[in-house]
């Protein structure tokens, strides 16, 4: 079942278009990643879905509903963590998380005491003292401490030391079992890459790519490190070898990954003695769009 | 006190590049402080021309009330128009222009550091001192610069008793108020972490010299003394032409930055010297909802206002006595205000005052709804709003509070007025008088707010504009009758529209159009914040 559900929604302001024609589809139990780099819209579309900004074109659905005429309803069933965590500096990080949750409407206080413990945050203190990373905890806890449907997170741990970026993985692990759904917006390829089902590349307003990790990895290549005991003839003419390169022992390439069994047949005549395959991480994966992007332009 | 060259290494750059940020904020403040002055000391001399009823106009400026409002009169047996300048606008001024050293003085200082621009700017080879120093330096500039222009361009307007020397004089005693409100703030400015408490404290500073100055005037020398805005008016500027109040002011504005120079070299960037308490690690019920944050935000404003409106009601009923008597023993003002049958000067001085405390009551009002946008620019909203509440009910919060606020500050303000008065006059007016004296403006004021949320509604970029209208609410009402403004001006502001109570009724249809008015504008703004998008600039 779709929980949310993007159609073509475009955002302008003024002149400007932020968002061009976005379309998403996030599913019950999914935890869908949303990266891209700064500047591309990725917050401009996570206020979209909450219905403080008004799309200028196009429709955008939370449960069935659209996110800006049912906004109050469709929040109560959500737990949303901005990217950028302003606090009022005269309340306390506990006063705030205890507002935060009631309102929502619903009550689920019982995770607040062990979500602080496990954030390691000092509840008593005035905001306007908190560090950037507290303040993220601040958010992190009221969000998880609610019982919401939807987990809508904003570069959640641009913030956060090591531990509590474990901490906060952790915590989608477990939202994720309990069948709730997460949109995860962040430009920590790493993070996505261990949390996420499925993840929508965006660049200057639209969606360059989409799918599941593995979907994507076929399109892109995996680098082959090969040592063999003759030289390797004619590796050039394979069909999808790309960036050959003769090293002190053996040669390096890249290779289209759904070429690659052609590729080692060809490499397995010539006697292998070491083979060494790196598949695509995220990061590659990003980079070959953006810098396709960049050099099209 | 230990300043070493080093703490102010590359302050020069700092300077200019505060420069660069206000430089058209700067501009703006000195044309319309110099325009204002200039425009009404050409207006002047047809509203004072040389003769018997200039004179009896300069008797009336011996009353209390005058005095605590202007400040002492002097060369009153000649009152041309250098004397009518010094004595009915230096003051004003001189407040207009601390205002604008407090705000440009807390925005290059404890904002910056508050909001971590100032770590960026010290990481780099700058002096501990830099910032303050710089500040310092370019607000010393600003204010020399006023004084000249506006000493020079008064002097070369070659009104009556104008000459260059008296109007230097009165470009310095502005300068010299400036800079020390400068040296002020930047002192204050150390001692709190926020920006919103340092903004506080000095202008509460300013609103106490400033009463001091009302009650000291009214008796005691030295209290006048004390106070830097009752200081000032001892230059006696177009009449006697003192200069040594100047010289005192700067010799405390020295003391005053070098104190805050030695502040700012013991204590740790972005600390205060008033440190911040922990508090409650669970949120009070009263907390829980957007009314109750709304609230808790502004607690502090508004006790801070209702006190004040209480205080600033008392101080002004407290020179009812010497009104009074005054009153009594002036045949010639018995001349001037004839005509108003059944009441007495008093009550008319009554109506006067009630107008000024509920444009000062404006203030609060305009404050708690704004706290709306300011919200919003600070991108706390999206954490109200991203959670089940409505924009009508969050909205309705701020409207809410701003309303009420509104009922305590005049009903603060009446009940000061009249518990003074009744304290030091022989026969007092009555207590219901003078509630309904202050109610009388509620609905005017509503339509102010009405009017903010319009502003917030519609073109929330220029919802501080509200600010102006308020300003020009003042001039026109406090000067209209003064300078004898055209009576279509005065119909530009809700405040136009409230008959002078208590010299005359406040009717029931009057009441229920401008209620309707205040509902429908604040509807409409409500209307267009539910349409548009919450943004942070």
């Amino acid at each position: 079942m779709a929980i949310l559900k993007v159609n073509q929604v475009t955002k302008k302001f003024g002149n400007f278009t932020a968002l061009d024609g976005i379309n998403m589809e996030v599913q019950q139990g999914e935890v869908y990643g949303f990266i891209g780099p700064n500047g591309a819209g990725k917050t401009t579309t996570i206020r979209v879905l909450l219905g403080i900004l008004q799309a200028t074109s196009g429709t955008a659905q939370i449960f069935g509903r659209d996110v800006w005429n049912d906004a109050v309803d469709i929040h109560k069933q959500i737990a949303y963590v901005p990217g950028e965590v302003n606090l009022w500096s005269n309340l306390t990080g506990g006063e705030v998380i205890d507002l935060f949750v009631k309102l929502r409407g619903t009550n689920a206080k019982n995770r607040r005491e062990e979500l602080i413990q496990r954030f390691d945050l000092d509840p008593t203190k005035k905001c306007g003292t908190y560090s950037k990373g507290n303040r993220q905890k601040v958010a992190l806890i009221a969000a998880f401490a609610s019982n919401a449907d939807l987990y809508i997170l904003d570069e959640p741990t641009s913030g956060l030391d090591p531990l509590m970026e474990q901490v906060f993985q952790e915590c989608v692990g477990e939202v994720k079992k309990a069948g709730k759904s997460v949109l995860l917006s962040s430009h920590i390829l790493s993070e996505v890459e261990k949390l996420c089902d499925k993840v929508s590349i965006i660049r200057q307003g639209q969606i360059i790519e989409s799918g599941t990790l593995q979907e994507l990895r076929h399109l892109t290549r995996t680098r082959v490190k090969v040592e063999t005991t003759e030289p390797i003839a004619n590796l050039d003419q394979v069909e999808g070898i790309h960036d050959l390169k003769a090293l002190d022992r053996g040669v390096v390439f890249h290779v289209d990954t759904d070429k690659i069994g052609a590729a080692i047949k060809h490499v397995s005549d010539f006697g292998i003695l070491a083979l060494e395959s790196t598949p695509p991480t995220l990061e590659d994966l990003f980079m070959h769009h953006y810098q396709d992007e960049r050099g099209e332009r | 006190m230990g300043l070493k060259g080093a703490h102010f290494t590359n302050f020069r750059t700092l300077a200019k590049f505060i420069w660069r940020r206000d430089r058209v904020r700067i501009p703006i403040w000195l044309i319309s402080l110099i325009g204002i002055t200039i425009s009404v000391a050409i207006v002047f001399p047809g509203l004072y021309p040389p003769g018997p009823e200039r004179d009896i106009l300069a008797e009336t400026m011996k009353n209390p009330a005058m005095t605590s409002m202007l400040g002492p009169g002097y060369g009153l047996h000649d009152y041309h128009i250098g004397a009518a300048m010094a004595h009915q606008m230096l003051l004003f001024t001189a407040v207009a222009v601390a205002i604008m050293n407090i705000l440009l003085a807390i925005r290059h200082t404890r904002s910056d550091e508050e909001a971590g621009r100032i770590e960026m700017i010290r990481s780099l080879p700058v002096g501990k001192l830099a910032n303050s120093g710089s500040t310092f330096l370019v607000l010393v500039f600003v204010n020399l610069f006023l004084a000249l222009l506006m000493g020079i361009g008064l002097g070369l307007l070659g009104l009556e008793g104008m000459d260059m020397a008296g109007s230097l004089l009165y470009g310095a005693a502005l300068g010299v108020t400036g800079i020390f409100f400068a040296a002020a703030t930047i002192f204050i400015a150390q001692l709190t972490e926020t920006s919103r408490s340092a903004l506080g404290f000095a202008f509460t500073f300013m609103g106490l010299s400033y009463l001091l100055r009302a009650v000291g005037d009214l008796g005691s020398e030295v209290l006048s003394l004390v106070s830097p805005l009752g200081l000032i008016l001892r230059t006696e500027a177009y009449v006697n032409n003192y200069w040594w109040p100047i010289f005192i002011m700067a010799a405390a504005s020295i003391a005053l930055i070098l104190l805050a120079f030695r502040l700012n070299t013991i204590r740790d960037l972005e600390a205060g010297f008033i440190a911040a308490r922990p508090g409650p690690s669970r949120a009070s019920r009263f907390l829980q909802s957007p009314l109750g944050l709304a609230l808790r935000l502004q607690r502090t404003t508004i006790i801070g206002w209702t006190l004040a409106t209480l205080v600033l009601g008392a101080s002004y009923g407290s020179i009812f006595g010497d009104v009074d008597a005054f009153f009594q023993t002036s045949d010639i003002f018995e001349l001037l205000l004839p005509g108003t049958e059944g009441f007495s000067l008093t009550d008319q001085f009554t109506a006067t005052l009630l107008a000024v405390m509920a444009m000062i009551g404006m203030i609060p009002v305009l404050l708690t709804m704004l706290k709306l946008r300011s919200e919003e620019q600070a991108n706390r909203t999206e954490h109200i709003l991203a959670r089940a509440v409505s924009r009508r009910r969050f909205f309705g919060s701020y409207l809410l509070i701003a309303a009420l606020v509104t009922i305590v500050v005049q009903v603060m303000s009446a009940l000061g007025l009249w518990s003074a008065a009744s304290a030091v006059m022989s026969d007092p007016f009555s207590l219901s008088l003078t509630l309904k004296g202050g109610l009388a403006y509620v609905p005017a004021m509503w339509i102010m707010l009405g009017v903010t949320a319009l502003l917030i509604g519609f073109v929330p970029k220029f919802a501080n504009l509200i600010w102006a209208y308020l300003g020009y609410t003042f001039f026109v009402i406090y000067f209209g009758g003064l300078f004898q403004l055209p009576a279509w001006l005065g119909k530009l502001t809700p405040f136009g529209y409230v008959p002078d109570v208590p010299l005359e009724k406040m009717g029931v249809p009057l009441t229920m159009t401008l209620i309707l008015v205040a509902l429908a504008s604040t509807l409409l703004g409500l209307k267009g914040y539910e349409k548009r998008d919450i943004v942070d600039v």
